[in-house]
């Protein structure tokens, strides 16, 4: 079943006609993603091929999801114009938009978080600033690459794109139910506990592994979720334990301030609620063998 | 980035938030025409990027301008908790304080929203005030499409219980303040402390402003905000070539892609470094994705430019990024290197998994570069790269 994707789900690319747009969604379809549509205005009523798969450009993401029914819409789209097509796709209430854009402005990330608010919260946002989700064997929307693994009884929640990849790699003979990057940025959409809730209802997941970082309080809040709603086994890892005081680590979230944010605090934490928190990613996926083993 | 006080000056008068006089001067000599130009008296104040400077004695008055020009000799140079005092404001002296507020707008991340926090008691630590008086704080969420028009900011001064004969001009300051904060795409803006002087005027009197570099691509007045002369000339040289550094106490340089993953490889490279006299990470690093041969070479070039690196770790997962170009672009930057006629003699321990993982190391092994070494796993890598330079 997997969660937020899955084979039936009718993906349109905002910003496919864009270099990196064209790039991934060439990669997306290689992985069986069934892409309906393109957005960009200027290019409306043409098609792309893609190796032989014509792919039609709309002029709007509602007229996407009007001619093809689509569910998810995936943003390619750079910076200084994300705030807008986030805001377009709020406005066609899509189900489900991922936000792959990276370096977004947080007043822009802000506001289209208030305004997905503002208009009932109908349509899901994952990231910004994410490699966006992949259901192994069914769909794949966003950047992570398809041929790591394969489907299988582990589902994955990380702030990390390639530690993401990472713990794929590490576990790749077990397979994975969905692996949801949910992005590095100060403001996300859906957060460690929307797919923590996610994965517990979901059949088909048997063990969650969680790969938090430095900044922000969302790992400790994700504990105090996992204490009183998750039966499944958890197993996480959190990056930046050397990261000192007030320097950003790549990610604009990935920041520690004061006593606030440190990786020592969201282990502990985690560890509080009964979830087994490896030291390296290495050491990480052998406790998530050794449960599944039993 | 977080700016001087000076510049929060700045940028809170051409948004309309009431200021006194002001402006930054970086020889002794020029506090003289300065404090004429305001009438003969000024406040010489410490332009340093952290709390504390009046009782560190970074806050002087001055009755004339050659008082004023003594204590610019004293405070420029002087050493504020580690910061040293390379400029100083000459200010308007404030008109007599009868009583000191403050107020903020930060990004509360908790709840994906703006904050804005109010509080009669200001002047001192706000961290302070929150601890040991939490109910003297108001914090009042924001939501970033309604934002702060005068309603909203009465609101805001009623719940933190101002007077009511400050109230409106406070509501002000709070509209202005906003505007400050949007406008220049701000993360924090701090008035503490905000005044009611005696001839019942309000003022912000100092503040604190911090800037989010991803607004820079509509900001283009923000780069000249920068403290250049304050970067670590590595990270200044990185910045130069775009790349994502961040200079560390440490031995062993690191070079990755992705911030999870370099910041992991941080942790991993110190856990081995336990076992090795105690090295520790001399670096952040990512190259990102789709590292090619020059973007690798730079990194490289900035990284074994550290006089305190010993050894270099390059940990590449390629997801998108295939592994072989990762390696070519390992050898041709090693070859770059050489070419330009730096010599390289720092030993390379180099991990490649994920995307073509195999040919990337092949391409390594049938470079057979004499610095390289090649370990499959992450945490052995780390390992061979603490042991090497512990052994330096």
């Amino acid at each position: 079943m997997a969660i937020f994707l899955t084979k039936d789900s009718k993906v349109i690319v905002q910003g496919m006609t864009g270099a990196t747009g064209m790039k991934h969604t060439k990669l997306m379809l290689g992985d069986g993603t069934n892409i309906v549509g393109g957005v960009n205005p200027r290019k409306a009523g043409t098609t792309v091929d893609f190796d032989g798969t014509e792919v039609p450009v709309f002029g709007s993401v509602a007229e996407a999801m009007k001619e093809t029914g689509a569910n998810v819409s995936v943003l390619f789209v750079p910076p200084a114009f994300a705030k807008a097509a986030v805001v377009e796709a709020i406005d066609a209430e899509i189900p489900l938009a991922v936000v792959i854009t990276e370096g977004i402005a947080v007043h822009d990330s802000a506001a289209f978080w208030a305004y997905a608010q503002a208009k009932g919260n109908k349509t899901r946002i994952i990231g910004p600033n994410c490699p966006g989700l992949i259901t192994p064997g069914q769909s794949n929307a966003g950047i992570i690459p398809g041929d790591i693994t394969k489907p299988g009884r582990i589902g994955l929640v990380s702030k990390s794109g390639t530690l993401t990849y990472q713990m794929m790699y590490e576990l790749r003979d077990i397979g994975f139910s969905s692996a949801v990057g949910i992005g590095g940025d100060p403001v996300i959409g859906t957060t460690h506990i929307d797919a923590l809730a996610a994965f517990e209802a979901d059949p088909d997941t048997d063990l969650i592994v969680m790969i938090g970082e430095i900044g922000g309080d969302a790992e400790e809040r994700a504990a105090d979720f996992i204490k009183a709603n998750v039966t499944k086994p958890v197993v996480g890892y959190v990056a930046g334990f050397t990261a000192p005081e007030g320097k950003t680590m790549g990610h604009a979230g990935a920041i520690v301030s004061g006593s606030s944010g440190t990786a020592q605090a969201k282990k502990e934490a985690l560890e509080a609620a009964g979830v087994k928190v490896g030291k390296t990613p290495t050491e990480t996926a052998k406790l998530a063998r050794a449960i599944l083993a039993g | 980035m977080d700016l001087f006080e000076y510049q929060a000056r700045d940028l809170f008068a051409k948004h309309g938030v009431p200021v006194l006089a002001g402006e930054v001067i970086d020889t002794p000599e020029a506090a003289r025409e300065a404090t004429e130009r305001l009438g003969g008296k000024s406040v010489v104040k410490a332009q340093v990027k952290v709390g504390g400077r009046g009782k560190a004695g970074g806050v002087k008055l001055a009755a004339n301008p050659d008082e004023a020009v003594a204590r610019a000799t004293d405070i420029l140079g002087m050493d504020i908790k580690g910061h040293t005092v390379h400029k100083v404001m000459i200010a308007e002296l404030s008109p007599e304080i009868e009583a000191e507020y403050y107020v903020s707008y930060l990004l509360d991340r908790t709840n994906r929203t703006f904050l804005a926090m109010a509080s009669v008691q200001g002047g001192m630590d706000i961290e302070e005030v929150a601890e040991k008086t939490p109910e003297a704080l108001a914090k009042v969420p924001v939501n970033a499409v309604d934002g702060v028009d005068i309603e909203k900011a009465r609101e805001i001064v009623a719940l933190a219980k101002f007077p009511a004969d400050v109230a409106e001009g406070v509501a002000e300051a709070l509209v202005t303040l906003w505007k400050t904060f949007v406008a220049e795409d701000a993360l924090l803006v701090e008035v503490n402390p905000l005044v009611k002087t005696k001839d019942g005027r309000i003022l912000a009197l100092d503040g604190k402003v911090s800037l989010d570099e991803n607004a820079d691509f509509r900001q283009p007045d923000h780069e000249a905000l920068e403290d250049k002369a304050a970067a670590n000339p590595l990270e200044a040289a990185a910045k130069a070539k775009n790349l994502n550094y961040v200079k560390l106490e440490g031995e062993v340089g690191i070079i990755g892609n992705g911030a999870g993953l370099v910041m992991s490889t941080l942790d991993v490279v110190a856990y081995a470094g336990e076992n090795h006299g105690g090295v520790k990470p001399a670096n952040f690093l990512d190259i990102g994705g789709g590292a090619s041969a020059e973007v690798m070479a730079n990194g490289l070039e900035i990284i074994l430019g550290d006089p305190d690196v010993k050894s270099v770790f390059v940990n590449v997962f390629g997801g998108i990024t295939a592994c072989d170009e990762v390696a070519n672009g390992i050898v041709q930057a090693l070859e770059l290197l050489a070419s330009k006629g730096e010599e390289v003699t720092k030993p390379l321990v180099v991990r490649l998994d994920g995307n073509n993982a195999e040919l990337g190391r092949k391409i390594l092994s049938d470079a057979n570069h004499p610095l390289v070494q090649r370990v499959d796993t992450m945490d052995g890598a780390a390992d061979k790269a603490a042991e090497l330079a512990a052994a330096k």
